[in-house]
């Protein structure tokens, strides 16, 4: 009863609104050049409001984030290719298999603190690349090719690359809902509490070692969906692009743009960002400078704005912390 | 000789300079408890810097460490007023992200600036050789002057006084401001004397292999897992963890293909933070 | 009297400007431009080879515009091109090829720098049924997927470093082979023909090992080389770890015999490695010295001249592929007679010709269509001559300017 409380608050169709939009909009004039720059927009909106789920809930800085799109990524083009699976089953066992593993990880490395925990999630990502890069049934530092005949599930190429957006918006979609289900539930009261003060929690009674695992282990289920529909949809997978720390990275920034901890500023930030740097990459001028302009843009959030946009707006127009959060 | 012990030596040689490399990252992380990710752009910034010293105006690699260990305290300084002094009291994510952001900025200038040629410092010193294996001098040297500047690190951190304020600091920064030490000047000595010693690690590892602006993010995690090795803070320890690691890395090539020797040094970087979580060589009891 | 021929001639005077004008302006209003769209790596690894690339793409573009354009029927195209940077990332490639096709309306492109990147981008190529010219992707699994309009320039993997395996058989037969190679698709395709080809002439490897392709140290793997007693090192990846490696391998007095390593060695910039550089020899796909007579287009020896003379340094294979490849779609477009994909296509399967880059012929056999069946390879070696460092073609003995140096020090 209480777990689709949701439905009736505002944000929730303000989600899904949103949502439908992405999907729509390039559809309108069949706008494939849109929508291959909001595919792109639709991963990172992902991936950031799952690691929302770690850094702005729980308090943990999953510096190798991507690691989980990485293996999903790996899990559905094997499936697929080994095994001519459909993509979606591909997808779905695969994501499966990442948030277990995830989960038997966090156990172990969620027991250390603070930046110990950055490093070691660093250390499992860079593990992981390097490990794939050995393993010759996937295809080793190599990667894996997808023929195009794959794509003849959907009816060919063209109509497997709109089908493949449809389903990562969706993906999306629920990335958000999820996190902010969460953030009203049970389980995220007492994310919350291990954010603020994880001593605290535990001796109020909140089962702070389970907690973390199952954050750490959702967290981890639709960004590795993201990662089998990515690659899958690119037709080639390595372990260099898969697990790709510097995108890892650009995640946080994206998180911390937008105001980590609220279910909007993952999505604005990972959005704004996602806009900003495709502009800058296709201009003459720029694309030289797109990294100086990323970092000093991050600068001068984590120097000034430490909330990123929504904080900013919160503080602003504090009526919408109800109605956008 | 042979070739395990070949390997091994060598190993022994480049490991030290990886120690040095981490030692910069330890001494910042022990005192203020800032993981400087700017780390990497430091060594290549280090790596650029004797080349320009020395293929360009033909000054000798060696000596031209001086002025550069000189140019890199200063920026360092620079480096802790710009991005470290506002975010330190806070969550230790704000420090990654600031230091990242300047990271980011760094690498980006060089890579406008230079793309990702290939450069080169030829430095012309007699190896060492023993029967089919030769030890090229540059390896000797580096490993050489990397501890005598960690004995110099050692002396200074344990017989001067601005040293003992430096660790009076890192142990306990309230305390060291009631005794009336000036920890903010400190704080930004320390981070200038790691940014420094980042930067003479980039200029021996320049002296030894070829370089890009890209090569200093290979060092940076190659520190962190030494430094991980050495216990946080431990700047010894950071010279035996990377030493430790030149050796597990000579010990495994013989035995295995060289692709497996990063899965190995990873996997032992997890064990280690979780299992010891001060380190292997951590001699200090807290 | 005498003023009225004057007044005429004064009165002609403007005629001539106009007449010239008039004759002109048909041309002129016939100019019309064709796209041509692709990704260079502009940052990343892969960026000093792509570039080389561009520079290739640029000279051929810049020589068919000064000589009027391409002819299609009556029409004459000026050829432009569109270019983003795919940061030697798989990545983003289809985002920037999608805009490439949709958003800057190329009809014809070339792929991005590199095996893996083309693969990625022909899923977006194939989709709109556009012609792409692969350049720098020497990997023949991408021509195996099922495509139609795909055209290989190089020559693929699998023949690399067959004329290095003749050299050692000349001359060492009994040698024995340490193949060290770089983990990526183009490398391991390289060896997997090598351990097949070496098998074949009686050699033996000794040594069979990848490295990581962003390895920075190589001392440990140059022990292993040594503690293998290898006579011959076979094998590198890209101008990175090839460099390095040639450096490290002096600096160690590893004492091999023959050192043939991809790619690296092609470079002009190679040269900067000094002393460390002389020996190593490197298959090419073009050196400027070969002699091909070319069914049209420039000869190697112009085409060399001219990028020289406008880039201040030596072309090396990647700008003879890119020129080539211009070239080859230039003929196939004329001989069309049309911009149409069907159609060039059409004509880019007939194609059989020779360019500055040598030989060209596609394979028409759907399972592998697209690949390049007619190209060979040379080999080159940095050799001393009068005390500087040149590279001189080696193998196959026809197009050799110069005898192979084995010992190669």
């Amino acid at each position: 009863m209480g777990h689709f409380a949701i439905v009736r608050r505002p944000f929730f169709w303000i989600i899904v609104a949103a949502t439908a939009l992405f999907a729509l909009v390039p559809l309108w004039g069949n706008n494939v050049e849109l929508r291959e720059s909001l595919v792109l927009a639709a991963v990172y909106v992902t991936l950031a409001s799952n690691l929302n789920l770690m850094i702005g809930y729980t308090g943990y800085v999953n510096f190798g984030n991507i690691v989980f799109f990485g293996l999903g990524g790996y899990f559905g083009v094997y499936f697929s290719n080994a095994f001519g699976w459909p993509l979606i089953p591909a997808a779905l066992v695969g994501a499966a298999i990442v948030s277990g593993l995830a989960y038997l990880f966090g156990l172990g490395i969620l027991r250390l603190r603070g930046a110990y925990f950055a490093l070691a999630t660093i250390g499992v990502n860079e593990a992981v690349r390097a490990f794939v890069q050995n393993f010759d049934p996937w295809g080793g530092a190599s990667g894996l090719y997808i023929p195009i005949s794959a794509f003849g599930q959907f009816g060919g190429p063209m109509q497997a690359l709109w089908a493949i957006y449809f389903l990562l918006v969706l993906v999306m979609g629920l990335s958000l809902v999820l996190s902010y289900a969460i953030k009203s539930s049970k389980f995220g009261l007492g994310l919350l509490a291990i954010g603020q003060n994880e001593d605290a929690a535990a001796v109020l009674g909140v089962a702070t070692p389970r907690y973390k695992a199952m954050a750490y282990s959702i967290s981890a289920f639709l960004p590795a969906v993201a990662g089998a529909l990515f690659f899958f949809k690119s037709a080639f997978i390595q372990p260099v692009d898969a697990f790709d720390l510097s995108l890892s990275v650009e995640v946080i920034v994206m998180l911390m743009l937008g105001g980590q901890g609220t279910v909007t500023g993952a999505a604005i930030g990972a959005f704004l960002y996602e806009e900003l740097r495709g502009h800058l990459l296709t201009s003459a001028t720029f694309s030289n400078f797109q990294l100086v302009i990323a970092g000093a843009l991050l600068l001068l959030i984590v120097l000034f704005v430490p909330g990123g946009l929504m904080g900013w707006v919160h503080r602003r127009w504090p009526r919408t912390r109800t109605v956008l959060e | 000789m042979n070739g395990i012990i070949a390997s091994i030596l060598d190993g022994l040689l480049v490991g030290s300079v990886y120690g040095l490399a981490a030692m910069g990252l330890t001494l910042i992380w022990g005192v203020m408890n800032v993981i400087n990710l700017t780390h990497g752009a430091i060594i290549v910034a280090g790596m650029f810097g004797v080349f320009l010293l020395a293929t360009v105006l033909g000054v000798n690699a060696y000596a031209s460490i001086l002025p550069l260990v000189a140019a890199s305290f200063v920026l360092g300084v620079g480096l802790y007023w710009v991005a470290v002094h506002r975010v330190i009291g806070q969550p230790p994510l704000m420090s990654l992200l600031s230091t990242f952001a300047v990271n980011l900025i760094l690498i980006g200038l060089g890579t406008a600036l230079w793309g990702t040629q290939l450069f080169n410092v030829t430095v012309t010193l007699p190896g060492l050789s023993l029967g089919r294996y030769t030890f090229p001098g540059t390896h000797i040297m580096a490993a050489v002057l990397a501890f005598v500047i960690a004995g110099l690190l050692y002396l200074f951190l344990h017989h001067t006084r601005l040293g003992k304020a430096v660790r009076a600091v890192a142990n306990n920064r309230e305390a060291a401001a009631l005794v009336g030490i000036p920890t903010t000047w400190v704080l930004s000595l320390a981070f200038g004397l790691g940014v420094a010693l980042a930067c003479t690690a980039g200029a021996l590892i320049a002296t030894m292999f070829p370089f890009t602006v890209l090569s200093g993010s290979t060092y940076q995690v190659n520190s962190f897992v030494v430094t991980v090795l050495g216990g946080l803070g431990n700047p010894a320890g950071a010279l035996l963890g990377g030493v430790a690691l030149g050796l597990l890395e000579g010990l495994a090539t013989p035995f295995m293909p060289v692709s497996w020797t990063s899965v190995i040094e990873f996997v032992l970087f997890v064990i280690v933070l979780i299992a010891f979580p001060r380190g292997l060589f951590n001699f200090r009891r807290s | 009297m005498k003023r009225r021929p004057l007044i005429a001639a004064a009165a002609m005077l403007p005629a001539i400007p106009l007449a010239v004008s008039l004759y002109a302006s048909p041309a002129r209003a016939a100019d019309k431009t064709l796209t041509i769209g692709f990704t260079v790596s502009e940052t990343g690894s892969l960026n000093v080879d792509s570039l080389a690339q561009l520079h290739g793409f640029e000279l051929w573009r810049d020589d068919v515009n000064a000589a009027g354009g391409i002819k299609v029927g009556d029409d004459h195209y000026k050829i432009k091109f569109v270019s983003y940077d795919d940061q030697s990332q798989g990545g983003r490639v289809q985002q920037l090829y999608t805009r490439l096709i949709v958003q800057d309306h190329a009809p014809f492109l070339f792929s991005p720098y590199s095996s893996g990147l083309a693969a990625t981008a022909a899923i977006i190529s194939e989709q709109y049924g556009k012609i792409m010219l692969t350049e720098g992707a020497a990997e023949s699994k991408t021509y195996e997927l099922g495509n139609k309009y795909l055209f290989q320039m190089y020559t693929p993997a699998d023949h690399y470093l067959t004329s290095a395996l003749d050299v050692v058989k000349a001359k060492e037969p009994t040698g024995t082979i340490a193949l060290v190679y770089s983990d990526d698709p183009f490398s391991k395709a390289v060896a997997t023909a090598v351990r097949a080809q070496a098998a074949e002439r009686g050699l033996k490897i000794v040594l069979d090992e990848s490295y990581p392709p962003n390895q920075t140290d190589f001392s440990a793997i140059i022990n292993k080389i040594v503690s293998s007693h290898a006579d011959v090192l076979l094998g590198g990846g890209h101008y990175p770890d090839g460099a390095t490696m040639a450096r490290q391998i002096y600096d160690q007095k590893a004492p091999l015999k023959w050192i043939t390593l991809l790619v690296a060695p092609d470079s002009p910039q190679f040269a900067t490695l000094g002393p460390a550089a002389q020996g190593i020899s490197t298959p090419s796909q073009w050196a400027p010295q070969v002699t091909y007579k070319p069914d049209f287009g420039p000869t190697p020896a112009a085409f060399a001249k001219a990028f020289t003379e406008r880039f201040k340094i030596a072309p090396g294979y990647h700008a003879a592929g890119g020129y080539g490849g211009g070239l080859i779609l230039q003929h196939a477009i004329e001989v069309a007679g049309s911009i149409d994909p069907a159609k060039v296509a059409a004509a880019l399967d007939k194609t059989d010709a020779t360019t500055l880059f040598g030989a060209t012929k596609f394979s028409t056999d759907p399972k592998s269509h697209g690949l390049q069946i007619a190209h060979d390879m040379v080999l080159s070696q940095w050799q001393m001559k009068d005390g500087k460092l040149v590279k001189e073609v080696v193998w196959p003995l026809g197009a050799a300017t110069a005898p192979a140096a084995y010992p190669l020090r």
